[in-house]
């Protein structure tokens, strides 16, 4: 175990943890965070992406240790239910979910993308979301949702 | 009130001073009328049992608080499909309140109704039409008529209710709101099934689109699912299951886990083994290094010989229909077609593996879960553990989509055995291994099918006959053995008796899609199906499964409709008939008429006999494909077009268009439905294209996203057209189960009219596809004479 500092969504935190534990445990249980999911523990299905340096990280196979210092931004630290983030809100406008579950991984992941890559076209949006999953299938309305963004940042 | 109990009020939206002041719903009723009351809320298959509150009394439906707020108890839980929003409609709409006002408590066995399990698409049929729920807020509105008509002196005729309060017609000086009718009362009534129900033509809510009452909480990540539950002085399981499909326990030796971090304790129960420690990743790591020694185990059938291995089984047989002269009619006809269809096990793969929090200590146990089956896995719970059912409490938490049984039954058993062990709450996250290796899969199938064809092309006898392998399934209230957790803790699954088929009897019935749409379905003389042939034969085998099986999203309808709308098209195409007009030939019902030709409609269907005439013989070829069904032959109505391009070089197939038409009764909400048929379609694809469970001689293979595909979000996904046809004044039917049952028929149609090629199994993979290229040289295969 080890004492490390976590700047997560702008507030520092204090965990006294083993430094080998994935983020994402760290996210959901010691800070109760809700917004980050558990997937898979594999890094394939994008349930658990945060951002850090400008990157959509996948938290269940990154090991907390060296994130000592960083700054780690989750889907909870962007938006709020009544004030959601323009990302959040084209979603909510478009009902783009069923169970919600892999929502974070879909916002989290485009956001990054987007915000390295603001005008983007379709091919690289579906290039950038490849390697994640929605079983409820909501994808056409996930994909207009992150085009509604796009356009509505860009007018 | 105990301590858990405020907790999932909390949890539910509602703060203890609500509670006092709604009270009146929870005064539970022990009476000995539930079970009189207990017919009108049976369902089908769907089973329920009397529980402690009476559905037979208002009061276990609807509260009013003096502050005008509407809580109301269903036994139908929200699984992504919408239902929470949709029931909120409803009471909004029967009750005259804005949306906002209405509270939905869910599937808490301390608190609401016993409604079997959320499942089957029966959800809207049971809660839609004019019994239970939507009875139980006719029967409210009605009775605060009747109050407020005493309260004002003004005849009930003469009131109208608006916005939750209750005027005169005339002069809507004189009012009262509902709040201070009741004060905080309760009903005190009975469930009125005369209670009039509010027209569809005045309706304001319902058939709205109204938005998703959990939309903004799931897209900003508040939402709180079961992962999230927490409980103070929580700990964290884990569980290690076989390394063998039938592999028994041996030995464990505690010594290997016991200088780790964090662990609190081995369980081990029969062949059920798990370790509780203080974090979810100390569990974990416990988990994966506990030393366990196992033997033995089932030699798995060989999986390339799997479906020909199901026809030598010892089977569980039923006719659906059996018309005398099937054989005969063959031997007369002029042709007869044959074919064989192959669909594999596939499974649920939610996105988050299993979660439950089980708190038992003192003889008493709470378990938050996702299940679908809140009643029965208290029934299930309180068997694995051997307390009085009463003194198990069961409250449903979201979860992610299930799509039918995943792991939620199961892995409330383990967190509930767990909590046993150590006397704390225990949260217990499946692995994504855990989850796809034991999970209760959808059901492998086999399917021959013969048709006789006259001189003129018509169709004169249809015989079908199909083997599927099944071993436990729904726990219902007494079987916990039928899930992976219940077997290994020592319960038996449901016996498996291999019989003889009985001569059909009673009433027609088409629950599991095993007679296609246009047979006649003839029994003690009266026909209930859809279609016209009158020689008709269907019988089903089944067979035992090596693994657990389950209802998976459109459980049975789903393959047989994939062979069924199949074999269609390769009459028509034999016959050189037009898909459409040759289905609408043997088809009698109207609405599924309806449906199939406002698809065909709105595609721009270009009629004429596949595969197309000019279809390209080196790179994409794209064709058009249909199919349609009337779900469980009496739970809705879809027709699908499909277009897609095949690439002949590689195989692979890209979907670019789906039309939909569906015609379920009366819409609930509009844009809820698309939701539904967007979301069946695409899953209906990668379950058409991707999704197979693989085996080796002794496990499951598929046990993560690259050995179970599953269509990503960056896959060139289709448009997809809905067109609804609405029957406002019909009976309410399910939504959630319809567009997915024909994808595979109408996907594999279009790769036909593409390419000439017939694909009779699922997935189509490319080597598949490229498999039935190769065999198009072989003329017309499956005709026998």
């Amino acid at each position: 175990m080890s004492t490390l500092t976590l700047t997560v969504n702008g507030r520092a935190h204090t965990v006294d943890v083993d430094p080998a534990t994935p983020l994402l445990y760290v996210l959901a249980d010691d800070l109760a965070l809700r917004g980050p999911k558990f997937g898979c523990g594999l890094g394939q299905c994008g349930a658990c992406t945060v951002i850090i340096r400008g990157r959509a990280v996948r938290s269940c196979v990154t090991p907390v240790g060296p994130l000592n210092a960083a700054e780690i931004t989750t889907i909870d630290g962007i938006g709020t239910p009544d004030r959601p983030h323009p990302l959040q809100k084209a979603f909510i406008e478009e009902q783009a979910a069923q169970c919600g579950y892999c929502l974070n991984g879909v916002i989290m992941t485009a956001k990054a993308f987007l915000d390295q890559n603001p005008t983007a076209g379709q091919a690289d949006i579906q290039q950038a979301m490849s390697a994640v999953l929605c079983r409820c299938f909501t994808h056409t309305r996930m994909l207009r949702a992150i085009a509604r963004y796009q356009r509505e940042k860009n007018a | 009130m105990r301590a858990d109990a405020r907790d999932a009020l909390a949890r539910a939206g509602f703060s203890r001073r609500e509670f006092l002041e709604t009270s009146g719903a929870l005064i539970v009723s022990f009476s000995a009328t539930a079970l009189a009351g207990r017919a009108g809320l049976a369902q089908g298959q769907f089973d329920t049992r009397t529980s402690h509150v009476d559905p037979a009394q208002l009061d276990s439906w609807i509260a009013i608080a003096a502050d005008g707020t509407v809580t109301a108890y269903t036994g139908k839980c929200e699984l992504g499909q919408g239902i929470e929003t949709a029931q909120i409609q409803l009471i909004a709409e029967e009750l005259c309140v804005p949306v906002a006002r209405v509270r939905l408590i869910a599937c808490d066995t301390a608190v609401s109704p016993d409604q079997g399990t959320t499942s089957g698409s029966q959800s809207t049929p049971t809660n839609f039409n004019d019994r239970n729920l939507a009875q139980a807020a006719a029967t409210a509105r009605q009775a605060l008529l009747r109050l407020a008509a005493e309260r004002l002196g003004v005849a009930a005729a003469d009131l109208s209710a608006l916005d939750g309060v209750i005027g005169a017609t005339s002069n809507r000086a004189t009012r009262v709101a509902y709040g201070e009718l009741l004060a905080g009362r309760k009903f005190s009534l009975t469930v009125d099934p005369g209670a009039a129900r509010k027209p569809s033509s005045e309706w304001t809510v319902l058939g709205k689109p109204v938005p998703r009452v959990d939309m903004a909480a799931m897209a900003t990540g508040q939402l709180e699912y079961v992962q999230n539950v927490r409980v103070p002085g929580m700990l964290h399981g884990a569980v290690i299951r076989p390394p063998a499909v039938g592999a028994t326990l041996v030995n464990v030796d505690e010594s290997s886990v016991r200088d780790l971090p964090g662990v609190v304790k081995v369980v081990v129960r029969n062949n059920f083994v798990g370790v509780v420690a203080d974090k979810p990743w100390h569990a974990i790591q416990s988990a994966r290094r506990l030393a366990a020694e196992w033997r033995g185990g089932a030699r798995l059938p060989d999986r390339q010989q799997y479906y020909d291995f199901l026809r030598t089984q010892p089977s569980r047989d039923a006719y659906v229909v059996k018309a005398a002269d099937v054989e005969q009619k063959l031997a007369n006809a002029t042709t007869v077609l044959e074919a064989t269809y192959r669909h594999p096990y596939q499974m649920h793969g939610a996105m988050a593996p299993s979660c439950a929090v089980a708190d038992v200590h003192g003889g008493k146990a709470t378990v938050w879960s996702a299940t679908q089956s809140a009643y029965p896995t208290r029934s299930g719970v309180a068997r694995l553990l051997g307390i009085p059912i009463e003194n198990v409490r069961v409250v449903f938490t979201r979860g992610a989509g299930c799509y039918g049984l995943n792991g939620a039954d199961a892995v409330s058993y383990d967190a509930a055995l767990l909590s046993h062990a150590v006397g704390k709450p225990v949260r217990v996250q499946l692995s994504r291994r855990d989850e796809m290796a034991w999970e209760n899969y959808g059901f492998a199938y086999v399917i021959d099918q013969r048709a006789g064809i006259d001189r003129d092309g018509a169709i004169v006898a249809w015989d079908h006959e199909a083997w599927f392998p099944s071993r436990g399934g729904r726990p219902g209230y007494d079987t916990p053995g039928n899930v992976i957790t219940g077997a290994l803790a020592g319960f038996e699954p449901a016996a498996f008796t291999p019989r003889g088929a009985a001569e059909p009897a009673g009433e027609f019935r088409n629950g599991s899609n095993a007679a296609p749409s246009y047979v006649s379905g003839r029994v003690a003389g009266r026909a209930g199906g859809a279609g016209t042939i009158a020689s008709e034969r269907v019988l089903t085998h089944t067979v035992l499964s090596p693994f657990f099986t389950g209802p998976l999203r459109s459980p049975s309808r789903l393959q047989n409709t994939f062979a069924h709308e199949c074999f269609i098209d390769e009459i028509a195409a034999h016959v050189k008939a037009d898909p459409v007009a040759y289905r609408l030939r043997h088809l009698r019902d109207p609405r599924l008429r309806d449906v199939l030709a406002a698809a065909a409609k709105a595609a721009k269907w270009d009629a004429r006999p596949s595969p197309k005439p000019d279809a390209r013989r080196t790179g994409i070829a794209s064709g058009r494909g249909v199919s349609c069904v009337l779900y469980e032959g009496d739970n809705g109505y879809v027709a699908m077009v499909a277009e897609i391009e095949v690439d002949l070089a590689t195989g692979r197939v890209a979907a670019r268009r789906f039309v939909v038409a569906q015609d379920c009764g009366p819409i609930s909400n509009p844009d809820g439905i698309r939701n539904q048929i967007e979301g069946g379609a695409l899953q209906g694809l990668s379950r058409a294209l991707g999704e197979e469970v693989t085996w080796d001689d002794e496990k499951v293979t598929s046990v993560d996203w690259r050995s179970y595909r599953s269509l990503p979000l960056g896959f060139a996904v289709p448009t997809i057209e809905s067109v609804l046809i609405d029957h406002p004044e019909g009976t309410a039917m399910g939504a959630g189960e319809t567009a997915i049952t024909i994808v595979a028929a109408a996907v594999g149609n279009a790769i036909f009219d593409a390419t000439g090629a017939r694909v009779r199994e699922v997935p189509f993979t490319p080597e598949r596809i490229k498999a039935a290229l190769s065999a198009r040289a072989d003329p017309s295969a499956p005709v026998r004479k």
